[in-house]
């Protein structure tokens, strides 16, 4: 009848299973359905393809896409991802698995997440990490929603205008449907400003702040004096972090902030066109209760032996329905597998390395380009692998030189300035030569 | 069989009251501790936070349940058990020993719509 | 499967290294000297560096290699064996599909590359959607959601703009059913959307008298999952979407049971307005132990102003581009364009069923269901006898084996012996419906010898239990573990390496 591969029925099974059912057709399964709604057509799909086809087709679309040299950030960072990393996560016994519903059968997926719940709290010195989110911006936009669960009736919401502009309106679009309102911290000289936000925090009714570790101009933000200003107003500080530079600058932890999240991404995550990647997720052992999504943790079993569990389940929506803090239920656990083997690889020297290689680079190619004579500096702010400045040539004449000789940078900011990323995938050789092509210009 | 106790006040929903003066004593029933099993969590409100009668003011967790405690009458939280925070194992070992809030009443005749033993044990069947 | 017992952490130890970078060429030792200005001493003051030590593991490649592969190995997956979980629609993941997924070229693009550079990748959203739209009848999709609730919780937000765009702000409540997934009252109230609950007919269907009174100009709308989730279609979907538009609500789908529906209906002919798809359910993605998975939303013509961005388009001239932020739309839902990667292997898939195979996916799998329900209805209690989709739903054993002071045998126990016989579990105690729910959904994918294996273990499970339930309850035997003890892990949490 078939000879699908996917499809293992015989003609005598299709017999024997509809007999032993007690109909006589595939079509009498859907006797139950009003016969307006079988669709009679023709779906609009193509003939099925063998394998070979497949491979073929998508390699005639790869063929269609650009292999360019990343010097663009801006979320989305071009890191080297060792090749043990998709080696290991591919193996089926991770990926063909549902959610670990039954321990028994799933301390392998229960034991990487307990290790990278452990990995997250330890990168942003936080006590308790979930289990993951989505992404980068619904972990920011699901810190808002704990923000107003921790601090009873208070509406108000405030980000800090150094926020990814990503991040900012998908933040916007859930406070706008669930009715949250949001407030705007101004920024000065690229960093988000205490004065400004010691201002709106005595307008009141602030149930908390969201501001980056690292800004949108890759600004390295201090945030003396943060912590103690929010809390006086009895509210709680959300930090949106890049975990790879977590390594090396002072974390959510040290600031004494509430609640940490963002992109997984950096860890040795490929780009993959913008996802799948992973949301992390981090608090004070004080907000456990809000935290949203699963968490993982240690228990024993009848035998005595350590094993692992999903556990605090009773705050989540299977069980609490319209009443729980969030609607998540699948997240992006293999993803967080690819970080929980990356950090295993690379270890406390091996971060430390990416960021010391990425921000020599980086401030190698700031001051090759403003050598050029093309550019002027914006802020003089500390930054690692990212930053900003000011073009004075037209900023599509300076992208369309990059693009044309293979180099994906100079990214527009709404003020007219463009941003460059550095990795310690970039050599010194592909940095003299992007700056090669902006002093030709 | 489920404990009951005589000169207690009982809500529909398995909550005990206990009245001293103008303070309402509030737990659960021993009938709703079984019904929920290993309790691992109690939600409970803070100390100055307004109840109100027949809303909900906090929850029983156990590992796959989480059930609403719902307020017998209504009033300010004047104390609220903190053995409970670190100790949810307390109201299964003696639910009314353990009681969860203390509420200073601001109505009192709201007493007068709750269940007596006898009618709380004709509600579960006992 | 063997119990392993360590953490990464465990495995530590000072000054080893696993991970194999270039050198600095930026170092001092290449600069005469002197500390370049990225040295991180340099680009940091000293109040903004990491001042707490790091404890991530130090370990080598090959002990980071065998340990997560002994991890791997107390795990069960698809490939591992038969999967029944009950609204999770665990199918075979295909091969080919992940090759084509993590191609080089399509794995190294940067979500901000010019449209000019990603002609290919923007081709595989613009086919998808394509794609998705003949199979479902709906209109338009949006690739933004990154799992099924997310899918929810954006079609609940296209819901809502387009009631705001007309300027009726006052529908605020949504209808769902009492069988819904928890999920489905929970995205509502996320979106600010008020649930309003319908109960359920004897049948097990939506009870269309206690829908009536609910529907008013409160109302935004009602989302349905259909086949519901006891496996059963709702018959009288036609009245529904009836009733609902005559008030003025919309339909929503929710596509987790979509599969028994591939290749015979369409959400978009049974009057539904909005519908998200689980790629990693119906579209053979594998689950990834809890995600990635990918959500698409699809809506009627009507609403397509409102799905969110960024999206696809092709233009006159054949080329692709991507449409950003308008008034209308309903937002952003997610950092770039969606979960592209899961996107690539459910496109593979498509491709290898194309409109002939298509045809026979929802059949197999709602012929396989009705087989096993057939099969175990004199073990298992079998609520609702009716013809099933692709899943049904017992209602515990029918002889337990309690006698005297030994308690019978419960679902809970039934799943945890079917782990010693080398089968995962069903889906347990949902829907909440029924006290002892047992959910199995098989899928088109397992061969009849498969299923008459998991026939007969289950079989032997139920003698079993009316000989000797303690049998049962001491299950499982021989898995990695035994069962854990989940109120010690609820009541004391230990959540990290460092707590215990």
């Amino acid at each position: 009848m078939s000879t699908f591969s996917y499809f293992p029925h015989t003609e005598d099974d299709i017999k024997e299973m509809l007999q032993r059912i007690g109909v006589s057709s595939l079509d009498d399964l859907y006797a139950d359905v009003p016969a307006e709604f079988i669709f009679k057509g023709q779906y609009d799909l193509p003939d099925a393809m063998s394998e070979q086809q497949i491979r073929e087709h998508f390699a005639a679309l790869d063929s269609r896409n650009t292999k360019l040299k990343i010097f663009a950030g801006a979320g989305a960072y071009d890191h080297y991802t060792p090749s043990v990393v998709p080696y290991l996560a591919a193996r089926s016994e991770f990926s063909t698995a549902y959610t670990p519903y039954q321990a028994e059968i799933s301390q392998g997926t229960l034991r990487y997440i307990f290790e990278y719940q452990s990995m997250i709290c330890e990168l942003t010195g936080m006590e308790i990490s979930n289990a993951s989110m989505y992404d980068g911006p619904t972990a920011a936009a699901e810190a808002m929603f704990m923000a107003m669960a921790c601090t009873k009736k208070k509406t108000r919401v405030l980000l800090s205008d150094t926020l990814l502009p990503n991040v900012r309106r998908v933040v916007e679009t859930y406070a706008g449907f669930h009715g949250v309102q949001l407030g705007n911290i101004a920024q000065k000289d690229g960093q988000t400003s205490l004065e400004a936000l010691k201002a709106e925090l005595a307008a009141g009714d602030v149930a908390g702040i969201i501001v980056p570790a690292v800004n949108r101009f890759g600004i390295v933000e201090d945030f003396t004096g943060f912590a103690e200003a929010v809390h006086e107003a009895k509210a709680i500080v959300v930090e949106y972090c890049d975990p790879s530079v977590l390594a090396v600058i002072k974390t959510p932890g040290d600031w004494g902030f509430d609640v940490a999240v963002g992109d997984g991404q950096p860890l040795g995550l490929p780009l993959n066109f913008g996802g799948p990647y992973v949301g992390f997720m981090a608090c004070s052992k004080e907000h456990v209760r809000k935290l949203p999504g699963r968490i993982v943790g240690q228990t024993e079993d009848k035998e005595g032996r350590r094993c692992f569990v999903l556990t605090l389940q009773a705050r989540e929506q299977h069980i609490r329905r319209e009443k729980a803090t969030s609607n998540i239920c699948s997240n992006e656990s293999l993803m967080a597998l690819y970080v929980t083997i990356y950090l295993s690889l690379m270890g406390p020297e091996g971060l430390h390395k990416v960021n010391s290689l990425s921000s020599c680079g980086a401030h190698y190619l700031h001051d090759e380009l403003l050598a050029t004579g093309k550019f002027e500096e914006v802020f003089d702010k500390p930054y690692v692998k990212e930053f900003v400045l000011k073009p004075l040539v037209p900023v599509e004449k300076l992208q369309q030189a990059l693009l044309d000789a293979g180099y994906f940078g100079a990214l527009a900011t709404d003020e007219g300035y463009v941003s460059f990323c550095v990795t310690e995938k970039r050599t010194k050789a592909e940095i003299d030569g992007l700056a090669a092509v902006v002093k030709g210009l | 069989m489920s404990k009951i106790i005589e000169g207690l006040k009982y809500s529909e929903t398995h909550e005990w009251v206990k009245v001293e003066g103008n303070i309402a004593v509030i737990g659960v029933s021993d009938y709703a501790q079984k019904e929920m099993g290993d309790i691992t969590y109690v939600d409970m409100p803070d100390v100055d936070d307004e109840v109100t009668r027949e809303e909900e003011f906090g929850a029983l967790e156990s590992v796959k349940a989480s059930s609403d405690l719902v307020c017998p009458v209504s009033g300010v939280v004047v104390e609220k058990n903190e053995a409970l925070e670190d100790a949810p194992e307390l109201i299964n070992q003696d639910p009314y020993e353990n009681w969860i809030i203390k509420v200073e009443m601001s109505d009192a005749s709201e007493l007068d719509s709750l269940l007596d033993a006898a009618g709380y044990a004709s509600l579960i069947g006992e | 499967m063997k119990y392993y017992d360590k953490l990464i952490f465990e495995l530590s130890k000072k000054g080893r290294t696993g991970f194999s970078l270039p050198e600095n060429e930026f170092c001092a030792s290449r600069n005469g000297g002197v500390k370049p200005a990225g040295c991180l001493c340099n680009a940091l003051p000293e109040n903004l560096r990491r001042s707490s030590a790091l404890r991530l593991p130090e370990v080598g490649e090959v002990d980071v290699v065998r340990h997560y592969t002994n991890l791997s190995q107390m795990n069960f997956g698809v490939d591992t064996g038969f999967y029944p979980l009950g609204s999770c629609t665990m199918k075979y993941n295909p091969k080919i599909n992940e090759e084509v997924a993590s191609m080089p070229g399509l794995a190294a693009l940067h979500p901000l590359q010019p449209e000019s550079t990603v002609q290919g990748a923007l081709e595989v959203y613009y086919n998808m959607e394509k794609a998705l739209a003949a199979i479902t009848g709906m209109s338009n999709f949006t690739f933004n959601p990154c799992a099924g609730a997310h899918g929810e919780l954006t079609g609940l937000m296209i819901m809502r703009q387009y009631h705001i765009l007309r300027g009726d702000l006052k529908r605020t409540k949504v209808i769902v059913p009492d069988s819904a997934h928890g999920t489905n009252p929970a995205s509502a109230a996320v979106c600010g959307l008020e649930v309003v609950v319908v109960k359920s007919n004897a049948d097990g269907l939506v009870d269309v008298a206690d829908l009536k009174p609910l529907l008013g100009d409160d109302i935004a709308g009602i989302m349905m999952t259909n086949p519901n989730t006891l496996g059963l279609f709702e018959r009288e979907i036609a009245e529904i979407a009836k009733l609902v538009h005559e008030c003025g609500g919309l339909l929503y789908y929710d596509g987790a049971n979509m599969n028994p529906l591939l290749g015979v209906v369409r959400p978009g002919d049974m009057g539904f307005d909005i519908m998200h798809l689980n790629l990693h359910k119906t579209f053979s993605t594998p689950h990834g132990g809890g995600g990635p998975g990918s959500g698409p939303v699809g809506v009627a013509a009507r609403l397509e102003q409102c799905l969110p961005c960024p999206r696809v388009i092709r233009k006159e001239d054949g080329t692709f581009t991507v449409l950003h932020g308008s008034e209308e739309s309903a937002g952003y839902v997610s950092g770039f364009m969606g979960n592209f990667g899961i996107i690539l292997r459910a496109y593979a898939y498509i491709l290898s069923l194309g409109h002939q195979n298509l045809l026979l996916a929802g059949k197999f799998a709602t012929m396989s269901a009705n087989y096993i329900k057939e099969s175990l209805k004199d073990c298992y209690k079998l609520p609702i006898p009716s013809i099933c989709k692709h899943e049904f739903v017992f209602d515990g054993l029918i002889n337990d084996g309690a006698h005297d002071d030994v308690p019978g045998a419960t679902t809970l126990d039934v799943a945890k012996r079917l782990l010693d016989f080398g089968f995962h579990a069903p889906t347990i105690y949902f829907p909440l419906l029924f006290h002892q729910t047992i959910m199995i959904e098989p899928t088109e994918t397992e061969s009849k010898e498969t299923i008459d294996a998991f026939i007969e273990v289950m079989r032997k499970i139920a003698a079993e239990a009316a000989e000797d339930p303690m049998i049962l309850k001491a299950a499982p035997h021989n898995a990695p573990i035994s069962r854990p003890d989940e109120t010690r892990a609820a009541r004391q949490p230990i959540l990290k390496y460092w707590d215990a």
